[in-house]
């Protein structure tokens, strides 16, 4: 039998990125806030000290930052004519497990998705004619704009120390930023980082083909700073453990050096570790969320009563979550009815790797997202006509720092062991470096999420199915995208390279990204949004469900800008709108 | 499926072994004598002996024909040549004997439940056996097969003829009963290739033998006096994690090492 604890006025699922800003700002305000987190307490000390910070085995190979398999997982298909099977390593994707979530092992890079990518639908129409989108295409327009999520995106960039330089200030295009970009109603932050060698050839090989680079946008700090919460950073050292790894410096953005140091003050919080949530309880008539049923590390059960339940677990268990506590009308793709678990995307990444044999590049050295960028074939950035698709990405370079198990690429045809693979990688483990694309994804009809009839977590409980492929769109994007950085690639003057671009199957094996989106997402009509624009469940207004969960579709950017604007759009809905009168806040 | 009392007992002492690092290798923290467990100490103190340390490197897990093939294959997959010790040389079979003891041999971290279907090649690993019992189980049928076709066990092959027993592995010609050839093949390159350039930590990459080969120079110091530096090799003596725990070398007020450039690679 659970237990049954004292209300509170908020419960928080999940503290990572989106969880301890919601937690912060509600604690703030007076509010009795309780956030729970299935996994351990860490933070840069003692956790994530030299020189233990720096074991390649440990983290990027063993996971140790990361969602405990054996306790759960997800199912996976390419299509519903397949078995779902438990994706028993992690690959293709990262998800965190323990304070900070996935904020403390990302990899920084801090891009707002475009104006065009939240009218994805409505703006393709509008240029191409409807016949451009696949018919069984069912990406949708946010129900919020660029302009409205602007100044939370601010707010993110600022508490998150972001380093860049702007290229559309208030309409007016500025030289050295990104052209391309939405209007910014300020610069950045923070300066840009320093610029490497690859970064400086991709630069000059772009120029030479006419386009605009400008540098990655990056949560890691070029100076020492401190953020409107008042909590101050390190300069970053590039010392190339970062992605996959936790800061040893704090010089990372991460709910751990910019957050928490504020909200674990307040003794309006409270903190919950190893307490894994099971369901949100709703009242007899479904329209009410009681509070949440979770077990700790003894195997306990409780039950937290709230007011107010935010979901902040991250895309998979926002959705089941959701699925698990009947919120919502689960989607049925047969059907097509229902929205929980509806519009599942997954980026389309591919790269270019360019060889060198009379260049030297240090290509140990470099931070999360250092490099440099160009915008010219993202969303709609390009006339799509007669192409075939729509969407695209940005390409970088990228100087993230090669440690050696992981990346050490080399020409296509070398052998994999043996002496010829020996000497070639001598050769080339330094003389390299990569371009990278982060291609989008539209939604389509096959796509979704939804509970495993089979295969059950360490509670018990069914995991959650994914059934997901790219379609033809992301083939034909990815190959035009990549021949186009090819070309860049080209103008750099490699002696050999390969290009990658991204076809054939999704699989769930070779690590892709992190930047899983949908599910349960945000819209203006309930028949085809699981929340309303304010990330607020249409079913059950007391649920609020935070995270890329709510992406209709997925963009070509790194997903954490945007979402961190989405966290703060809501948080100024939940203050000014739904506390002032608690209901449904949109029409 | 769930794991015995005895295995679980084993894993957490394994663990604690790990913890401790390549300084005490498994068999001496145990407690026990090298003598009783594997014979000839003398050899295998000469084999296994890391530089610069008292005691000698030995298993704790692999039987000793699994010892053998295994040195000899990783002694094929990365060969001591002109370049520089191979994988064998740098004690890449004593790691991977640590790591199928510890948690990544018993999938400690990973979902375990059945029912296991193959399923499609999209859809990753779905054996229900864990790393250590593919590894028993495929080493002894590749011993068998080759005793078979040569009357000799793997490692005593010539260099050639290993060389293409493990191709055909890698290409799925050479198909074995209990798991595919080609699933352990890639399990075997991949375990190497982390033996030998993981910190020595973890038992392999002896004498930073695989830092050295690439020049990585391991644990990082600070690079934002280099970074910007364009078309300059940054060639500095590696460190490893136990050089910093055991001071061996200056550190900076973050904790990262004070590299020792050197003034031209090797
Ligand atoms: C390797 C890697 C690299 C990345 N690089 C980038 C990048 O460069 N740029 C970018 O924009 N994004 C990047 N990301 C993505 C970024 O990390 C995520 O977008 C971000 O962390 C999402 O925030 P979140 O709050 O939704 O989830 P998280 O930060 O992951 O937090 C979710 C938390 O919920 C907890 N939780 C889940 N289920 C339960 C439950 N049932 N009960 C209790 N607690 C629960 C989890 O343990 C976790 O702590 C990367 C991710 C990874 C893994």
């Amino acid at each position: 039998m659970a237990t049954k604890l004292k209300p509170v006025d908020v419960v928080v699922i999940g503290v990572g990125v989106t969880g301890t800003i919601l937690a912060k700002e509600l604690a703030e305000s007076g509010l009795k806030v309780v956030g729970i987190e299935r996994g351990q307490m860490r933070d840069t000390f003692p956790d994530f000290q030299m020189p233990n910070a720096h074991d390649e085995l440990k983290y990027q190979r063993r996971h140790d930052l990361m969602q405990d398999l054996s306790r759960e997982t997800l199912t996976f298909r390419n299509n519903n004519h397949e078995t779902a099977l438990p994706m028993r390593y992690l690959g293709s994707f990262k998800p965190g497990e323990g304070v900070g979530g996935a904020g403390v092992h990302w990899g920084t890079q801090t891009w707002r998705f475009s104006p065009w990518d939240f009218e994805t639908r409505s703006r393709t129409i509008a240029r191409y004619g409807k016949n451009h989108l696949a018919e069984d295409c069912t990406s949708q327009d946010w129900g919020v704009t660029y302009e409205e999520l602007e100044p939370h995106f601010d707010m993110f960039e600022r508490v998150y120390w972001v380093c860049g330089k702007a290229g559309n200030l208030n309409g007016r295009i500025v030289p050295g930023g990104n052209p391309h970009e939405g209007p910014r109603s300020r610069e950045y932050p923070l300066p840009p980082l320093k610029v490497t060698h690859a970064a400086a050839l991709f630069t000059k090989a772009a120029q030479s083909l006419g386009y605009k680079p400008f540098p990655t946008p990056v949560s890691t700090p070029s100076m020492v700073y401190t953020n409107p919460y008042g909590v101050t950073m390190n300069a970053c050292v590039y010392c190339g453990y970062c992605e996959g790894f936790a800061c040893e410096m704090a010089s990372k953005g991460s709910p751990q050096t910019t957050v928490m140091p504020v909200l674990m003050k307040n003794r309006y919080f409270e903190l919950r570790t190893l307490a894994n949530v099971i369901r949100i309880n709703l009242d007899p008539a479904k329209k009410r969320a009681v509070g949440v049923t979770y077990v700790d590390s003894r195997g306990r059960e409780f039950e937290q009563p709230a007011e107010l339940v935010l979901l902040a677990s991250y895309v998979f268990n926002n959705v089941r979550l959701m699925l698990q506590s009947g919120i919502g009308k689960p989607y049925d793709p047969v059907a097509n009815t229902g929205v929980v678990g509806r519009n599942y995307a997954y980026q389309t990444p591919s790269s270019v790797n360019l060889f060198f044999d009379d260049r030297h590049f240090n290509s140990f050295m470099g931070a999360g997202g250092l490099g440099m960028a160009v915008d010219e074939f993202n969303s709609d950035n390009f006339d799509h006509a007669g192409l075939g698709f729509i969407g695209g990405g940005f390409i970088r370079s990228v100087s993230s720092g090669s440690r050696p198990i992981e990346v050490r690429p080399l020409p296509s045809g070398t052998p994999r062991w043996g002496s010829a693979w020996k000497k070639a990688t001598a050769h080339y483990f330094n003389r390299t470096f990569g371009l990278a694309l982060q291609g989008a994804c539209q939604s389509y009809r096959g796509n979704y999420l939804d509970l495993d009839p089979t295969y059950r977590d360490a509670y018990g409980l069914p995991l959650l199915r994914m059934t997901f492929d790219r379609h033809d769109n992301e083939h034909k994007m990815s190959v035009y995208i990549t021949n186009k950085a090819a070309e860049i690639a080209k103008a750099a003057g490699p002696s050999k390279m390969n290009v990658n671009p991204r076809t054939g199957r999704y699989t769930i094996v070779p690590y892709q990204s992190t930047h899983n989106t949908g599910g349960a997402v945000m819209g203006n009509d309930p028949s085809t949004s699981a929340v309303n624009r304010y990330l607020q469940s249409w079913d059950v207004p007391n649920v609020f469900v935070i995270g890329a969960s709510a992406f209709p579709q997925n963009g070509g950017y790194n997903p954490t800008d945007t979402v961190g604007a989405l966290t703060y759009w809501a948080l100024d809905a939940i203050k000014n709108r739904y506390l002032k009168r608690p209901g449904p806040i949109a029409a | 499926m769930g794991e015995s009392e005895n295995s679980s007992g084993r894993r957490r002492f394994l663990k604690s072994v790990a913890a401790v690092g390549a300084a005490v290798p498994a068999a001496a923290a145990l407690g026990a004598d090298p003598h009783t467990h594997h014979g000839h100490r003398a050899e295998l103190a000469q084999a296994g002996r890391v530089k610069g340390q008292a005691q000698p490197q030995v298993y704790g897990w692999m039987t000793r024909p699994e010892q053998a093939f295994i040195e000899a294959a990783v002694a094929r997959l990365i060969p001591a040549d002109e370049l520089g010790p191979g994988a064998k040389e740098a004690g890449v079979s004593y790691f991977i004997d640590q790591q199928l003891a510890g948690a990544y041999g018993t999938m400690a971290r990973n979902y375990r439940q059945g029912p296991w279907p193959e399923g499609t090649p999209q859809q990753g690993y779905q054996s229900r056996l864990t790393p250590q019992e593919i590894y028993r189980a495929a080493m002894r049928e590749i011993d068998a097969s080759c005793l078979s076709r040569f009357q000799e066990p793997f490692h005593r092959l010539p260099d050639a003829e290993q060389d293409r027993m493990l191709s055909e592995l890698e290409s799925g010609k050479f198909a074995l009963e209990s798991v595919s050839g080609n699933f352990f093949f890639g399990l075997l390159l991949a375990n190497t290739m982390e033996g030998f350039f993981a910190d020595p930590i973890y038992g392999g990459n002896r004498d930073k033998a695989g830092w050295k080969l690439v020049g990585f120079p391991g644990v990082a110091a600070s690079y934002a006096d280099f970074i910007d530096k364009h078309n300059v090799p940054y060639n500095a003596e590696p460190v490893s994690i136990a050089d910093v725990l055991q001071h061996k070398v200056a550190v900076d007020e973050h904790g990262h090492p004070r590299h020792v450039l050197l003034s031209k690679k090797d």
